[in-house]
């Protein structure tokens, strides 16, 4: 090869990379939030890209209860997004572990988050950070006010008015007291068990307990909150063991339910459809002025795929993501999942500003059976689907649910044996 | 002397097919009961030999989920033996009857299900039985029935075998296409000698062509074996990875899934969950063994 020719290639491939670099790069999100579509497509995907021309984002989510098998599969097979949302705990943490997501701790953004916001998506010991928190969901109550004012009914702070309401609701038999179906199993254990329990064993101090070995399933607080559960069947309507969990949403917001169980995540569907006012209230406390403990859920981060060959345009994003924009824009998109970020934000949507004040009044604690405590088989979250269903229905009794999900964590979990 | 010739047509015509066959089957069955042997301790992969299936068959958490799905696979399987072969067989004998009219409609329609989706014949029938918005409950209701109405598929006790009975309806159309085929075969001659002795009508089905048909009878009952103990689709499409109401319609296929792809928090397990495909592979070996040693051989075929 003589100079000239050496000279036209050296020539080409730059132009050849010029014209790469100019191309746009085009990311991909992994998420089980179908639902958020609309939303990202609309309002979250333009505003990034406004600000960063030659990115392009697309957000591809999967059904929420295939998203982790779907996503592992896909990153086995090298063919996931650049982008994925993060679960919380133990499915982030093996993925992390397994090298498929990448290390964050260099990023600056990441200093925008408070230790117990990035707790969620850390290694046990908090060396490595791997996802970039970007919400919690708080868990209580959301009613249907213009049915509690036509009947004189307030919303409940103690359990005993939570069963007069509903008792109210019944006798009069216009509207079902409490939509929600035992169908879809995690319902029963989310909106159920989990909204209810941390009254009961005192928010963090009884899930630290636990993952300690210091109390266990059997005791009294984790056994009282299926005996409560047991009280709702009444209240659920008919054919509620067939009722899916669209379903339960669609009997709340075409106005034929009057109190929904709700996870936070509800707001966005719920203020498209439902044309009368909404209202929320807390889970009930025992007896008027004990401390109140609410389900606020660190719920999703979201990461880098380590084979992603678009890593540095991934890392602009996740530092958007990171950023006070991107939070307040979030926020307000998505009313009930709240922002993690250091940065106040201010809340427009009045359902999420009575959900928000709750941290407040309360003290507040994850789902329970989140962290480590399902890493083993039987797997706790899921055995807890199962002993919330079998509550409601009465087919066993709490002591009996209690026995068995400890026998099932006593089986592989050290600090229990 | 002249040596036979060796004859490569055979060799050249078959290797497609034993590739192609080799590479999507064999292979991947070897390779999974190879998988079986093996368990990932701390990211590393380890030869553990026949630990998994001591697990699976001997550790009451795995073992309880295991016989749980087996039984209820036997229940399904029961069922479809049931309900499905019989009115196939009592569909195909009535369509095969000379004086029916517009047989080949009833044909089409009944056998058109089969060739339906899954996910939208488990979709149409839990909307068809929603307590909520179904038309099950009015329906019953209007003939004066309403307290017959249950949510069937939200009740442990009724939920199997709702779906059984929903997978017999979709499938009827291929006991009957097969009994149909075979009982057009049966020769005019053998029938008019019957009914010169005086077997005629019922008596002539009995007496005369379900001996003839039995064989398809046999093919049929082993077809459904293999199909009912490698199901998955309806359960999973209508009730979810988690087989619920409380695991009453888990069948091998479900708890598979589960085991090998993981569900919501609960992460995939490709060891155990091909220790799951192998046992499974094992159950239906077992059963077309027994079918094709114990039952086929006595099968008399008559000559006719």
């Amino acid at each position: 090869m003589n100079l000239r020719t050496l000279g036209i290639a050296l020539a080409s491939t730059a132009l050849m990379t010029t014209a790469a670099m100019a191309e746009d790069v085009t990311l991909t999100i992994e998420s089980w939030r179908t639902d958020d579509l609309t939303l990202w497509q609309d309002k979250i995907i333009p505003a990034f890209e406004k600000d960063n021309p030659g990115i392009k984002v697309v957000f591809s989510p999967t059904a929420p209860t295939e998203y982790n098998a779907a996503l592992n599969s896909k990153l086995e097979a090298g063919s996931a997004g650049d982008l994925i949302t993060c679960r919380p705990f133990d499915a982030s943490l093996a993925l992390f572990e397994a090298g498929h997501l990448a290390a964050l701790d260099d990023m600056d953004a990441m200093s925008n988050f408070s230790d117990v916001a990035k707790s969620a998506w850390q290694t046990d010991d908090a060396s490595a950070s791997f996802c970039v928190p970007m919400a919690s969901v708080i868990h209580g109550f959301i009613y249907n006010k213009d049915a509690f004012e036509e009947l004189g009914l307030e919303a409940p702070t103690t359990e005993a008015e939570f069963f007069a309401v509903l008792d109210k609701i019944k006798d009069d038999g216009s509207y079902i007291p409490m939509a929600m179906g035992t169908n879809d199993q995690w319902e029963a254990a989310t909106m159920g068990y989990n909204n209810i329990g941390p009254n009961y064993w005192k928010g963090e101090e009884g899930r630290l307990e636990l993952i300690k070995g210091e109390q266990k399933l059997t005791d009294e607080q984790w056994v009282a909150p299926y005996a409560t559960l047991a009280k709702w069947a009444p209240y659920l309507g008919f054919g509620y063991e067939a009722q899916t969990y669209p379903d339960s949403q669609n009997l709340f917001t075409l106005g034929r339910a009057a109190i929904y169980p709700a996870g936070s995540w509800e707001f966005a569907g719920f203020n498209t459809q439902a044309d009368f006012e909404m209202g929320a209230f807390k889970a009930p406390v025992q007896s008027e002025g004990d401390t109140c403990y609410i389900s606020d859920h660190t719920d999703i981060g979201i990461g880098l795929n380590a084979a992603s060959p678009n890593a540095d345009a991934a890392k602009t994003f996740l530092a958007w993501v990171a950023s006070p924009e991107f939070a307040s824009i979030f926020g307000n998109a998505l009313p009930g999942f709240f922002p993690l970020s250091k940065t106040p934000v201010e809340l427009e949507d009045p359902l999420a500003q009575e959900f928000a004040s709750w941290r407040g009044e309360c003290e507040s604690t994850i789902r329970s059976t989140y962290q480590i405590l399902s890493r083993g088989t039987p797997n706790l979250e899921n055995e807890t689907w199962g002993a919330s269903v079998a509550a409601i229905k009465g087919t066993e009794t709490p002591e009996a649910l209690g026995a068995k999900l400890q026998d099932g964590l006593t089986s592989w979990y050290a600090p229990h044996q | 002397m002249k040596r036979p010739r060796i004859r490569w047509h055979i060799a050249v015509f078959l290797a497609p097919a034993v590739l192609v066959y080799t590479t999507i089957m064999i292979l991947p069955l070897f390779n999974t009961l190879h998988l079986a042997l093996y368990s990932r301790i701390d990211q590393e992969r380890i030869f553990v030999g026949l630990q998994n299936f001591m697990t699976l068959f001997g550790e009451p958490v795995w073992a309880d989920q295991f016989w749980n799905a087996l039984g209820n696979n036997v229940w399904f399987f029961v069922i479809h033996m049931l309900v499905q072969n019989p009115i196939g067989i009592a569909l195909a004998a009535m369509l095969s009857h000379p004086k029916l009219r517009f047989a080949a409609l009833y044909r089409s329609a009944i056998f058109i299900p089969t060739i339906l989706s899954f996910v939208i014949v488990g979709f149409a029938w839990k909307l068809i039985l929603s307590p909520i918005w179904g038309i099950a409950p009015t329906m019953f209701g209007s003939v004066g029935l309403g307290f017959l109405y249950q949510p069937w598929l939200g009740k442990e006790e009724y939920a199997l075998t709702s779906l059984s009975l929903i997978s017999s309806g979709q499938f009827v159309g291929i006991p009957m296409m097969l009994i149909y085929a075979a009982l057009l075969t049966i020769p005019e001659e053998i029938l008019e000698a019957g009914e010169i002795d005086g077997i005629t009508g019922l008596n002539a089905f009995w007496k005369i062509k379900l001996p003839l048909i039995l064989p398809s009878i046999g093919i049929i009952s082993i077809l459904t074996f293999v199909g009912n103990f490698n199901a998955f689709d309806l359960i999973y499409a209508s009730q979810g990875a988690l087989a619920g109401p409380n695991f009453s319609t888990d069948i091998l296929g479900t708890f598979f899934y589960r085991t090998f792809f993981g569900f919501q928090l609960q992460l995939g397990d490709p060891h155990m969950g091909a220790a799951v495909a192998s046992a499974m592979f094992a159950i239906i070996l077992v059963g077309v063994c027994v079918y094709l040693f114990g039952i086929q051989t006595r099968l008399r075929r008559y000559q006719l």
